[in-house]
Order: structure tokens, then C-alpha cells, then sequence
């Protein structure tokens, strides 16, 4: 514009203009980039604590024995016993919940994926979404209301706890099994088509088996959500201290169902002088299944998570 | 591939008509098991349907009893239920103990939700971005029971002193009005909690939307002289808020259903109270069923039921809300 | 307004590849040069580090000087942000935002620097910003209305208009046409004839004709390989590159051999 200014002072000019950025702009600028970096150390915090404390306070009570025996004839106080039932109960129920879960959940995504038009595929995946929100609770009562009508009403046994698992676990199941058929390129079922292999076929020998690390992986990290649930085993398949692996007959004790029990009875009343009772036992009682608990399901998580690294075909 | 597998090998060439035909007709038309193995398929997602159509059904069959019983009835074989109330009066505080600890736990999640996931997307070093993702998702992975272990043991202590603090202080702001709690066991400790529960939900839907911000818009803020807050604002929120919406009412319905943190932590109540830091106010529906449940018997199930169909009807209602938004949202970026 | 640009031995990076080498030139205040070259040779690169937006993507940095009216747009105290205020961009697809009403964003730069610019100054600058980029008689009645709402081209003039509402020194253009039609590109060539007399302006385009049209000056750049770096081969009067370049591979490549 104006063409009689000299050089350095048009220098100067372009100086001021690139170095002057508004002072108020980039404080708030800095001030929200430590929001958000102090947002994601919130988080953090509560897992370090959390995983902190379990560790802290479980780690006392692990031994062999604890690992290994019932709490059949333990009394109040009394240091002994363990969670060998809780573990086997978990298993067993978890085990069977997948047991029903896998078959209807990897053919429901097979469904979606392979075969889903028209309104029954959308209602299917709308509420598959909607049944991911079903609160545990509710899938615990679902299962009594549904076994009262069968076995008469206070009946308590392992195989309720797995269909209340189920519940929660097929639309989990569902979601990720689809996902990983979804990844599965279509030229891989058009040359299985092009050789003349049927349809089904097709699905299980090409789209199963080049997914098959990832569906594993949604499994296993569907088993580890569940495996936790500790409402709708409370109510459907209750407590007791004995070993039980019929699930069947008769009530089951799980870990997390363990962990709660524990906490609830609190402290044990333990007279003076009594070297045999330990007044906190119980919370003892109840950490050790929680660090338990979380090494499972820690376990279960780098478990799937490493087989969908190691295993899973590289397609792009 | 295994493809190979499936052709039959060594055998002579035959007349190439006959077979090109036959592999069409098992190939496109669907003959034989191919049809079978569709009706299996079809009938798993069917299955999921009726399941849940079974839970709507046993809920409300099972819980019909309590529905129809006479204020008289269900005081006789109901533990601690008031005389002369109706059930509607007897589930109305449960139902507001359970929206308003799921409520408040959500207004503490859903920024520091937000955060998070901006962190993960456009904050962090690109490298760390996954793996501190996969610490976020960790928070979800810890079993219920545990976080109320946690939050008896260890945070309720902890935030003793800022609800005494706030009693004293704050005491004119009517919600932190009344008694403070001095074991911490009040529903304001339980909705500390339940953020925390909820936070990995929201962070993972909303990281998910943040991320598939168009760089293009990203860009066009930053040629502008935006400096990156600036850029987040004109471009990243303004794109993902109906993701964040839906993200906040996915964590709603968790924690209207979460269960055992609420039973382990919460001193129980059955009022309208506001007064958070009050412990002996509120209830949840799931802890209430869950505390209840292993002893009872008779109508008493028969209610403790229907108390559950109350909130299995609100999380559904919050979850088809939100999971409409989510796919109406999906529809209008698809048509861009 | 408009300010001229000398780069000095530029060479541009993505992590440990370099994708330009040794680029040096001036850009002449008040009048449009055009970068043109076949695909991949580095002249979008090349743009993006004239305002610092090269470095939005990671790994990515600039090594040699850029330096606007003698100032080194990557010395210490200047600020990237200030940087892009004053040297606008024009994307090749067009982008305005999808949430704002077209008045909106017009004033989206603007109000980041300014928040409590009056109704009165804001109307101003939104009918000079957009009746400078053209585009005022189309949409003066519905300035209100989304700006997604728009055909192609004029979202790329709405596009310009929020670019030049800043009142940039310089605006850069990145194959502002390639994604409109014929009649829509050749509106946006009109406009920078216009433009030209405010700001100096920087176009990269794939089409010589358009450059053939738009520009007093041309670059063309070209890369010796894949996985080779970009370099600037020529660079002269626009009349000269397309009648009696010096290079072979400038004649080759203008007289449409290749690329």
C-alpha cells in the first residue's frame, strides 16, 4: 500500500506482525493443554490406586493354602481356609456362560456380516446395542423369574449364573465377532466362490478361519468382562462355603460373589489373648479374591490382546 | 490359502459344461446345507431378539403379583415396607436414589471424559496415543465388586475431608446442605465412584468421533491462525457433540444399572433427600434388589421384580435414546 | 497489504525422508505465481512450509529459511499461529465448516483474534470479505443459512472469503479448482486476477492452462524418482516457461510429454 517506507522498516513491520500473537489466546491455549493432560492424569490416578490397594492388601493373604482349600468349617477369625471353591465355581460358570455365548454370538455376527438385510438385521443390531445396556441386575432376575417357572421358586444353581452371564455376554460377543468378519476382505470369499465352494463353506473354512485370532481375542476379552459380574451371580446361584463343581446342583461360590461375602461380614469378634483369631480376616479374605479376581482378568485381557498381535493375518 | 483345500484335486479334467454348471448351483443359488446354515445363522439373531423379549416378559409376568397386590398385602410379607403405600410410592425413592446417583456421577464424568479423549486424539504424542488409550479401557476392565472395595476402603477416607470441607463451606448451596456423613458413605462418595466406573465408556465413543474429525476442517481452523484449543473448538467439538451426547447416555445407563459399588459403599435410605452429603438418604433399585434378594421369599421376590422391571425399563429407554442418536449420526456422516 | 516471500535453500522432511531438496526463489508482492509440476514432486510440500502448515503433520519439519519482507518465518520468536494469520490458505477441497452458518464463517478467523468485534464492524467485513471473493450477490439473503448448503465453487469462494476476512498479506491456494467444474473454476481465476491486486498469492495447480491463465510467474518442480526428493527445476516469467523454458524437462512436461 504504502510503497515509501523503506526496507527495514517494512521489516520491522512484518516482525512485530508474526512475533505479536494476542497474549490472552495463548494463555488460554496453554491453559487447556494443562486441562486436558490433568484430565487424563485423573484417570490414571484412581487405576494406580486401585490397583495399588488390591495388590497391597491381597498379596498378604496369598499362600498355597488359600489358593488351595475351601472355606468348609471355618469359623469367624479363624486364618484358615481359602477360595480353591470360589475359583472352580468362576471357572465352571464363566466356562459355561462362554459355552453358550460363543455358538450364538459368532453366528449372529456370521448372520449380520453374511447374510444381514432387511428389517430382522436392523432390529438385530439395534438391539444387540440396546442389550449391551442391560444392567447385570436385571439379567440375574430375568434368570430366577425364567428357573422359578422350571425348578419352583428358591432353587439356586450354578447353570443360572451361566445363563445370566450369557446374557450379558452374547451382545459383547456379537459386537466384536462382528467387527473382525467385517475386516475380512470380500476378494478372499469371492476366490472361495470362484472355486466353486459353496456358501457355507466359504464362512466357515475362509471367513472363520482368517478371523479366528480376532474372534478369539473378542472372546476372551468378553470372558474377562463377565467374568467379574458379581450381581446376577449373587442373587441366581448365591453363596455357600463348600466345593461344588456340579453346576447343576446345588449353589456355587464365584470369586467375586466371595469377595463381596467377605466384605460383608466384617470384622470377626475375637476374644482377647486368642492367637487363633484374626479380627480383619475377613477383609484379608476378601483382597485375596479381589487380587485373584483382577489377575484373571488382567490375565485374560494381554492374553487377547497378544493373540489378535501374533495371530492374526495381516490383510492390509 | 485354505481355499486350496476345497476343490477336489488329482482328479481328471471333466468335461468343462457339466462342471461350471454345478459349481453355479452350489455356489449362488444356496442348494442343500448352504440353506440349512443360513436358517441357523438367522435363527442366532433371532434368538438374541427373543431373549430379549423374555427378559420384558418374565419381569412382567413375575413381578405382576406385586403390581396388583393391595398396600396390605405387600406390607404383610414384605420386610420394612411402610404400611399403606402403594407400590408406585414405595419404588418412587429407589427410582430417584438410582437417577440421581447416576446423574451426578455423569455431570463428573462427562468433561473429564471429554479430556481424556482429546488427549488420546489430538494432545498426546502420536506414538503413546494407543497404548495410553489401552490404560483408559483398562478402567472398565476392573471388576464391580472391586471398585466397592476400593471406594469403601480407600476413596472414601479420601474424600472425607472434601465433603466436610464443602458441609462447612458450601453448606447455603442447598446440595451440600444437612449432616455431613462422617464415614463418607454418602451418595455423593457413591457418584465419585461411579464416574470413575463410567469415564472409560464415554471416553472411548467420544475418542472414536474426535478422531474422525475431518483433517480438512482441522486445517482450515489452524490456515486461519487458530492456535490448537482455538482449533478444537472451531472444528473437533463442534463435529463430535451429538457423538459426545451419545457417549454421555451409554455411561448413564451403566451406572443407573451399576450394582455392587452402590451396595459396598452406600449407607441405604429411602427419601427424596438432595442432601448429598448425607449418608442414610438414598438407595439404588440394584443395590436394593442385590441386598435384598438372597433372603427373600413370597411377594416379597414378586416386588423386589417388578422393582427391577422399573429399571430395566429406564435403562433401556436411556440406551435405545442414546444408540438412536448414534445411528442417525452415522447416516448423516455417511452421506457426506 | 501483500508482502514478498524469499525462500532460501528449503529442504522439507517427513520424518527422515526428504521430500523437497534445496529449494530456493522469491515471490513477488502483488501478483500470482503459480507452482506446477506432475504429481508427487513436492509443490504442495513446498506451499504448506510458505505458512507453516507443513508441520501440522508429525514427524514432518523445514530446514534453510523462508523469510517474508526479510523476516524468517521459522526464527525463535515468531509464533506458527501469527504465521497463519498472516499468510492465508485455500484448500483444494473445499472446506468451510459444517456447523456455521455461511456469516459464521466468514467471521470464524476474525473472531478468534477478535471476540467482541460490534454487529455493525462484523457486517462490514462480511459483506467486503465476501463481495471480495465474489460470491455477495449469491448469498446475501441467506448468510444465516449453513454453509454446506452451497455448491462446490462457492464454497471455495466462501472458502476465500474467510481467508482474505483475516486480511492476510498472503494467500496461498492449493489446486483451489481441482474439485469444481468448469464454469465454477473459471469464476475462482477471475477472482484471482482480482485478488492479485492486494495480496501476492501462491497457486499450485495440476492444470497449465489454468497457471498458463492466472499467473505473471511460474515454477515447475519435478522429483527424478520415486522415493527421490521434489526439487525446483525453473522458474521465470509465466510467458517464458510455456514458449522457450530452459530446461528440457520443463518443454517436456509443458508441452504435455509426461506427467
Amino acid at each position: 500500500m504504502n510503497t515509501t517506507i523503506s526496507a527495514a522498516e517494512a521489516m520491522q513491520q512484518t516482525k512485530e506482525m508474526l512475533t505479536a500473537s494476542g497474549q490472552r489466546r495463548k494463555n488460554v491455549d496453554r491453559m487447556m493443554t494443562v486441562v486436558i493432560w490433568f484430565c487424563f492424569a485423573l484417570a490414571l490416578a484412581p487405576l494406580v490406586s486401585l490397583l495399588w490397594t488390591v495388590l497391597g492388601n491381597g498379596i498378604g493373604r496369598m499362600s498355597i493354602d488359600f489358593l488351595t482349600l475351601s472355606m468348609r468349617n471355618v469359623f469367624p477369625g479363624d486364618p484358615g481356609g481359602g477360595i480353591y471353591h470360589a475359583i472352580v465355581g468362576t471357572l465352571i460358570i464363566t466356562g459355561f456362560a462362554a459355552l453358550i455365548s460363543v455358538p450364538v454370538g459368532v453366528l449372529t455376527a456370521i448372520y449380520l456380516v453374511e447374510y444381514g438385510r432387511g428389517p430382522l438385521a436392523r432390529a438385530v443390531t439395534f438391539f444387540v446395542d440396546v442389550m449391551t445396556g442391560i444392567p447385570s441386575i436385571v439379567a440375574g432376575l430375568f434368570v430366577v423369574a425364567l428357573f422359578t417357572l422350571i425348578l419352583g421358586p428358591g432353587a439356586r444353581i450354578g447353570v443360572m449364573g451361566a445363563v445370566a452371564l450369557s446374557v450379558l455376554m452374547i451382545p459383547v460377543v456379537v459386537r466384536s465377532s462382528e467387527e473382525m468378519l467385517k475386516l475380512v476382505p470380500n476378494e478372499l470369499r469371492e476366490a472361495s466362490y470362484a472355486l466353486g465352494v459353496p456358501k457355507w463353506l466359504t464362512i466357515l473354512r475362509v471367513v472363520l478361519r482368517t478371523s479366528v485370532a480376532g474372534l478369539t481375542t473378542g472372546v476372551l476379552l468378553a470372558v474377562a468382562r463377565v467374568i467379574g459380574e458379581t450381581a446376577p451371580l449373587l442373587i441366581a446361584v448365591g453363596v455357600t462355603d463348600s466345593f461344588n463343581v456340579n453346576p447343576f446342583d446345588g449353589r456355587m461360590m464365584t470369586l467375586p460373589v466371595f469377595a463381596y461375602r467377605e466384605y460383608s461380614q466384617g470384622n470377626a469378634p475375637c476374644r482377647e489373648g486368642d492367637l487363633g483369631c484374626v479380627t480383619d480376616i475377613a477383609f484379608q479374605n476378601a483382597w485375596g479374591a479381589a487380587l485373584t479376581l483382577i489377575a484373571i482378568v488382567m490375565l485374560l485381557n494381554i492374553v487377547g490382546r497378544l493373540v489378535n498381535r501374533w495371530f492374526a493375518p495381516k490383510l492390509r | 490359502m485354505t481355499i486350496t483345500d476345497s476343490p477336489p484335486s488329482g482328479e481328471a479334467p471333466p468335461g468343462p459344461r457339466g462342471r461350471v454348471v454345478r459349481r453355479r448351483a452350489s455356489g449362488d443359488t444356496e442348494r442343500g446345507f448352504s440353506r440349512i446354515f443360513r436358517w441357523i445363522a438367522t435363527g442366532a439373531g433371532a434368538l438374541i431378539l427373543a431373549v430379549l423379549a423374555a427378559v420384558a416378559l418374565f419381569l412382567i409376568a413375575r413381578g405382576w403379583p406385586a403390581i396388583t397386590a393391595t398396600p396390605a398385602e405387600l406390607a404383610d410379607s414384605v420386610p420394612r415396607y411402610p404400611d399403606d403405600t402403594s407400590l408406585v410410592a414405595y419404588v418412587g425413592p429407589l427410582v430417584f436414589g438410582t437417577l440421581l446417583a447416576a446423574v451426578l456421577a455423569l455431570l463428573l464424568a462427562t468433561p473429564v471424559g471429554m479430556g481424556i479423549a482429546l488427549f488420546i486424539s489430538h494432545y498426546a504424542p502420536r506414538r503413546l496415543a494407543q497404548g495410553l488409550g489401552y490404560l483408559v479401557d483398562l478402567l472398565a476392565a476392573i471388576p464391580s465388586v472391586i471398585y466397592g472395595l476400593w471406594g469403601f476402603l480407600v476413596l472414601a477416607p479420601v474424600l472425607k475431608p472434601v465433603w466436610f470441607w464443602l458441609g462447612e463451606n458450601a453448606s447455603w448451596f442447598p446440595l451440600f446442605a444437612g449432616k455431613v456423613s462422617a464415614t463418607g458413605k454418602s451418595i455423593a462418595t457413591v457418584a465419585v465412584v461411579l464416574a470413575v466406573m463410567v469415564l472409560p465408556i464415554i471416553t472411548a465413543v467420544s475418542r472414536e468421533v474426535f478422531l474422525q474429525t475431518p483433517k480438512l476442517h482441522e486445517e482450515a481452523a489452524l490456515a486461519l491462525g487458530a492456535t490448537r484449543w482455538e482449533m478444537v473448538r472451531t472444528a473437533v467439538l463442534p463435529f463430535g457433540r451429538s457423538g459426545v451426547i451419545s457417549a454421555a447416555m451409554l455411561g448413564l445407563g451403566r451406572a443407573l444399572g451399576e450394582t455392587m459399588a452402590v451396595l459396598m459403599i452406600l449407607s441405604p435410605g429411602f427419601t427424596y433427600s438432595l442432601h448429598l452429603l448425607e449418608a442414610g438418604n438414598h438407595q439404588t433399585i440394584a443395590a436394593y434388589i442385590a441386598n435384598d434378594f438372597p433372603e427373600a421369599s413370597g411377594l416379597a421376590v414378586n416386588t423386589l421384580i417388578a422393582t427391577g422391571l422399573a429399571l430395566f425399563v429406564i435403562t433401556l429407554a436411556v440406551n435405545m435414546l442414546a444408540r438412536w442418536i448414534v445411528a442417525r449420526r452415522k447416516e448423516f456422516s455417511g452421506a457426506n | 497489504m501483500s508482502k514478498r516471500i524469499d525462500a532460501k535453500d528449503v529442504n522439507i522432511y517427513y520424518g527422515d525422508f526428504r521430500a523437497v531438496e534445496s529449494v530456493s526463489m522469491t515471490i513477488e508482492p502483488r501478483s500470482v505465481t503459480a507452482f506446477i509440476g506432475p504429481s508427487g514432486c513436492g509443490k504442495t510440500t513446498f506451499l504448506r512450509t510458505l505458512n507453516r502448515m507443513h508441520e501440522v503433520v508429525p514427524g514432518a519439519h523445514v530446514e534453510g529459511k523462508v523469510e517474508l519482507e526479510g523476516v524468517d518465518l521459522y526464527g525463535p520468536d515468531v509464533d506458527p499461529v501469527a504465521v497463519r494469520r498472516t499468510i492465508g490458505m485455500v484448500f483444494q477441497r473445499p472446506n468451510p465448516f459444517p456447523t456455521m452458518s455461511i456469516r459464521d464463517n466468514v467471521l470464524a478467523g476474525v473472531k478468534l483474534n477478535n471476540r467482541r468485534i460490534s454487529k455493525s464492524d462484523a457486517d462490514e467485513l462480511v459483506e467486503s470479505s465476501l463481495r471480495g471473493a465474489n460470491l455477495w450477490s449469491e448469498v446475501k439473503d441467506r448468510l444465516d443459512k449453513p454453509g454446506s448448503g452451497l455448491s462446490g465453487g462457492q464454497q471455495q469462494r466462501l472458502c476465500i472469503a474467510r481467508t482474505i476476512a483475516v486480511r492476510p498479506e498472503v494467500v496461498l491456494m492449493d489446486e483451489p479448482c481441482s474439485a469444481l467444474d468448469p464454469i465454477s473454476t473459471l469464476a475462482i481465476e477471475d477472482l484471482i486476477q482480482e485478488l492479485k491486486k492486494d495480496y501476492t498469492i501462491v497457486i499450485v495447480t495440476h492444470n497449465m492452462q489454468q497457471a498458463a491463465r492466472v499467473s505473471d510467474r511460474t515454477a515447475f518442480f519435478n522429483i527424478a524418482g520415486t522415493g527421490k526428493p521434489g526439487k525446483l527445476i525453473e522458474m521465470d516469467d509465466t510467458a517464458t516457461i510455456f514458449s522457450s523454458p530452459r530446461e528440457k524437462d520443463t518443454e517436456d512436461y509443458v508441452s504435455g510429454r509426461f506427467g
